[in-house]
């Protein structure tokens, strides 16, 4: 193992200091340094987006970011989008849609579409596809990952309207 | 015919919903374990040493840099390894030759295909064992490499010497008389159709974790046979079968391609029984598409006869089939497996295939979705429209002409295959209440203006699943060398809640939900009562696995059967119990009761009370509430349906876009028809990548051109369209269930549908016939062509 250098990361709001090669990807760091195993891993090139988390609010693949490229930043895995009790829209909508099937890509598929209805809160089917493109899955065809992530926009507005009704 | 039959007399509250399903919370929020997930003390890396040649001597392996590296334990080549026996193949049909080369963990002499490994590398850290495979030195002396199956069978360089021949084996399949079914057609077409190579390409690579501790050898395997791997284990390690465990965690998709007993899941486990230390290997996608079997890789040399009213007498299919450089658990036997269903859905009196199997110096070819029927419904469908061309009839009409006619308990085909049951005109019927071909090709008409040629394309298919009946399939019938059954357990514990063991093994099918709604149905409960356990060969019995769509068709039934031994115990406990006769006792609102008396009732959880305090049971009945099933089917189970694909297709690039697609798919009565829907839209978009997208691809000099993701295009959300579902319900009379497979349905239905609606889109401009691929380069190529023939300037 060649030498090591210190990295800070927050990840889902916990500080970590890591000494890491500098080769070692983000992904990996993720995983097999802080045991955050629900990131994964599926092609090695940045095709498939079972990787993808949010680096500084921002969805990336983390396969394709070195763990020193991102010292000092903070980022969000699927253990930090909602817990089984509490689960986050999006998640909650994979669940009712049947949006998941082996399961593998889910986290990367989940945390893209939170990154896209960041920017695009009510998206259309083609926008959701276009979107999409970066994480493949094998298992459901897209169809039902697209309802899901369509329902998930639809109930966030729900919630938000639900909230105001509330609090007014 | 009952649709289904339920334990006393209990409903199907929960059979038939679409419940969403209990594996998702752990999934959903990142608290799945697949096996790269699992980490042990102590744990050791592995690393493969592969070949870059695709055929070649090995004259030198250097080690000694490798060994030297910081962190590595050990390095081993082929003269380290002290098994007797390589990687199993189990097919051996009566009567058939086949010549199956030996296939080492690691290459001995002599490497066969690009990634054939040669050394094995085992250290202390993930990546400082694949620096250490750098150094590894392999020094190889080139020989004559053949790729192409033709050039193989005609005479090409040889794959393994010692044969003599590239041929694997000549296997047929048959009934009637050709030369009469020829004679009386008025049409014959032939055609030469290429079904390429493709990847299951699951989106969670392969990965092996090895434990040998205590005696006791542990192996965690993204695998679809955790059984099968256990029994070649204890037959290639030595070790007993009761102290081998193996374990097929949560597994990130199969597709038929963890269907196998691999060189890293043998090589691992033995290095862990050596170093006695945890032993873990994680695949990368380059080396998933090198040495993670293959599918498909045949073509069909067909030819039809038929009446000039469309009428067909004859049908004959020679398929050659590449399978590589080695075989692997199943390869030579999935080319027959097209054989078994080249009567489609047709009433053909005379139908022969004809099997060549050959070796090239390729990875080998297995059992990927669907594993022979795609290539036989490609096939058939394909001809079907190219009949109907010819004869200038509707491709839809010439279908209804030769269709089976409806069948409630058996049809023989010509072959002797006896389907169990069928209604094919009603699925075709069905599909066009959701789309007129009438109104596409008026689109058609307006999109052609705009250069846009839009096409539609049918496909009615059936298939064979279920495997599989152990007399039909074993080793004095087909041949394989096992049988068909499957098993369950079910527990129920002394509060009232309940385990279920089944003997399959999914892979993101939703055994966990669809299986407990059958269970629960059956014992008056809630499915989240209902624990279902799989994967792991320490806790139910012995279990044949999943694939070939079999899961639900014998192991449900297997958990159904088991459920309803339980359901006749609890009878008997309450009956006693009530001072009531048993054939008065019924299972209503989750209460067995005296029928007319539904105040006095136990519920399961007081009858599981009762049976382990076992006070007050019936003379001579054991205690315990705790049944088990090996189910052996009678016969396969045959779904079927009819799919319509739409597409467009733009005349100056070529591209071809899928643009609609619907789909009526009967599986019999649906145990979850959310589960059900989720299958077909995955087996669909499977077909269309192979239709459009997916083909692994070797240059002459046997290296492979598509060795990521970036070259093997799997289909993405941005390509495909939303699909249209629906099913009609006929019931298989081989199952109290009544149900069929439908996990490789769509992909066996989907390529015709698209090369069929390609080529009716580019009718107008003269095209008539082309292979997948459907590339915008072959499309465009094709239309050149056309026109060049046609006269008109390119």
């Amino acid at each position: 193992m060649s030498k090591t250098v210190p990295v800070r990361l927050q990840v889902n709001g916990v500080e970590h200091a890591i000494d890491v090669e500098p080769r070692l990807l983000l992904v990996h760091a993720i995983r097999d340094n802080l045991g955050l195993t629900g990131t994964h891993v599926g092609c090695d090139t940045s095709n498939c987006g079972a990787c993808t988390v949010h680096l500084d609010g921002r969805a990336v693949k983390s396969c394709t970011v070195l763990a020193v490229q991102a010292d000092g930043s903070s980022v969000k895995t699927i253990e930090g989008m909602g817990t089984e009790d509490d689960l986050h829209p999006l998640q909650e909508a994979f669940w009712n849609d049947h949006g998941l099937q082996c399961g593998y890509c889910t986290p990367g598929m989940i945390m893209a579409a939170a990154g896209l209805l960041a920017d695009n809160p009510n998206p259309t089917e083609a926008e959701v596809r276009k979107g999409l493109e970066g994480n493949l899955c094998r298992c459901t065809g897209y169809h039902n990952i697209i309802k899901s992530v369509l329902d998930a926009a639809k109930s966030k507005g729900a919630t938000v309207s639900g909230q105001s009704e509330v609090t007014a | 015919m009952s649709a289904t039959v339920a334990g006393n007399g209990a409903g199907t509250k929960y059979v038939g919903q679409s419940m969403r399903r209990k594996e998702d919370p752990r999934l959903i929020t990142g608290q799945g374990s697949y096996v790269d997930d699992i980490s042990l003390p102590g744990q050791l890396w592995a690393a493969w040493v592969r070949s870059p040649e695709a055929h070649a001597k090995i004259t030198s392996i250097d080690t000694s840099a490798a060994k030297e590296r910081a962190g590595v334990v050990a390095v081993y080549t082929n003269a380290d390894l002290d098994m007797e026996a390589g990687l199993p193949m189990a097919w051996v049909p009566p009567g058939v030759e086949v010549n199956t080369p030996d296939h080492w963990v690691l290459a001995k002499d002599a490497v066969k295909h690009v990634g054939d490994p040669v050394a094995l590398v085992v250290g202390t850290d993930r990546y400082s064992v694949v620096d250490a495979a750098e150094d590894v030195i392999v020094e190889y002396d080139p020989l004559p490499v053949v790729t192409d199956p033709e050039a193989a069978i005609a005479g090409g360089p040889l794959v393994h010497e010692q044969f003599g021949t590239n041929k694997v084996c000549d296997w047929s399949l048959g009934g009637g008389d050709l030369e009469a079914g020829f004679a009386e057609a008025d049409v014959i077409i032939e055609r030469r159709i290429v079904n390429h190579r493709m990847a299951g390409a699951a989106i969670e690579p392969r990965g092996v974790l090895a434990q040998y501790r205590a005696g006791k050898l542990t192996v965690w395997s993204s695998t679809q046979v955790p059984h099968f791997l256990r029994l070649f284990l204890t037959i290639l390690t030595g070790i007993p079968e009761d102290r081998v465990r193996v374990v097929a965690p949560e597994v990130g998709g199969g597709f038929g391609s963890k269907l196998n007993i691999y060189a890293e899941e043998i090589g691992c486990a033995w290095a862990s029984i050596k170093l006695r230390r945890p032993v873990k290997w994680i695949e990368t996608r380059s080396e998933g598409m090198m040495v993670t079997h293959h599918g498909r890789d045949q073509i069909n040399y067909v030819k039809i006869g038929a009446k000039r009213d469309g009428t067909l007498t004859a049908w004959h299919t020679k398929i050659l089939a590449d399978l590589g450089a080695y075989q692997t658990l199943l390869t030579p036997l999935i080319p027959p497996l097209s054989a078994f269903v080249m009567s489609g859905v047709y009433n053909t009196p005379v139908v022969h295939t004809d099997v060549t199997a050959v070796m090239t110096n390729k990875f080998a070819t297995d059992a990927i979705r669907g594993a022979g029927r795609p290539e036989a419904t490609h096939t058939i469908e394909v001809m079907m429209d190219q009949l109907a061309q010819e004869l200038d009839m509707d491709p839809l009409e010439l279908r209804r002409k030769n269709f089976i006619p409806p069948f409630e308990n058996g049809h023989e085909t010509a072959m002797g295959i006896v389907y169990d049951s069928g209604n094919y005109v009603a699925a075709l019927d069905k599909l066009l209440e959701h789309i007129d071909p009438a109104d596409v090709h008026r689109e058609a008409e307006a999109l052609r203006e705009k250069g846009t040629y839009r096409g539609i394309g049918f496909s009615t298919y059936t298939e064979i699943c279920g495997n599989a009946p152990s007399r039909a399939v074993g080793p004095s019938a087909f041949g394989l060398q096992g049988g068909g059954w499957e098993s369950a357990t079910v527990r129920v514990h002394a509060s009232g809640s309940v385990t279920l063991y089944t003997g399959t093994s999914p892979h993101g099918q939703g055994h966990e939900t669809g299986f407990a709604q059958i269970v629960a149905d059956r014992l008056g409960i809630d499915p989240s009562m209902v624990e279902v356990v799989h994967g792991d060969t320490d806790t139910g019995p012995f279990g044949l696995d999943t694939y070939g769509s079999r899961s639900l068709a014998v192991g449900g039934e297997a958990a159904a059967r088991t459920a309803k031994k339980v359901a006749d115990k609890a009878t008997q406990i309450v009956a006693h119990q009530l001072e009531a006769a048993p054939e008065d006792i019924e299972l209503r609102d989750g209460k067995w009761s005296v029928r007319g008396s539904p105040d006095r009732g136990m519920t399961l959880a007081e009858v599981a009370g009762a049976a382990y305090v076992p006070e007050n049971l019936p003379e001579g009945m054991e205690p315990g509430l705790d049944e088990q099933t090996f189910y052996d089917p009678e016969n396969f189970v045959f779904p079927f349906g009819a799919h319509a694909c739409v597409v467009d297709i733009d005349a100056e690039t070529g591209k071809v876009k899928v643009v609609r697609w619907v789909a009526v798919d009967d599986c019999g009565p649906a145990i979850n028809p959310l589960l059900i829907d989720g299958q077909v839209h995955g087996g669909i978009t499977h077909g269309i990548g192979q239709a459009l997208y997916e083909r692994i691809e070797y240059d002459e000099s046997g290296q492979l051109i598509t060795g990521t993701f970036v070259d093997y295009a799997l289909p993405t959300a941005a390509e495909l369209p939303s699909y249209e579902t629906d099913r009609t319900e006929t019931p298989s009379p081989v199952n109290t269930l009544g149900v069929k497979g439908v996990g490789e349905a769509g992909t066996i239905a989907a390529t015709p549908a698209v090369l069929n609606a390609v080529l009716d889109a580019l009718r107008p401009l003269g095209v008539t016939f082309i292979d997948m691929p459907l590339s915008p380069m072959r499309i465009w190529e094709a239309i050149q062509e056309a026109k060049g023939k046609a006269g008109a300037p390119a």
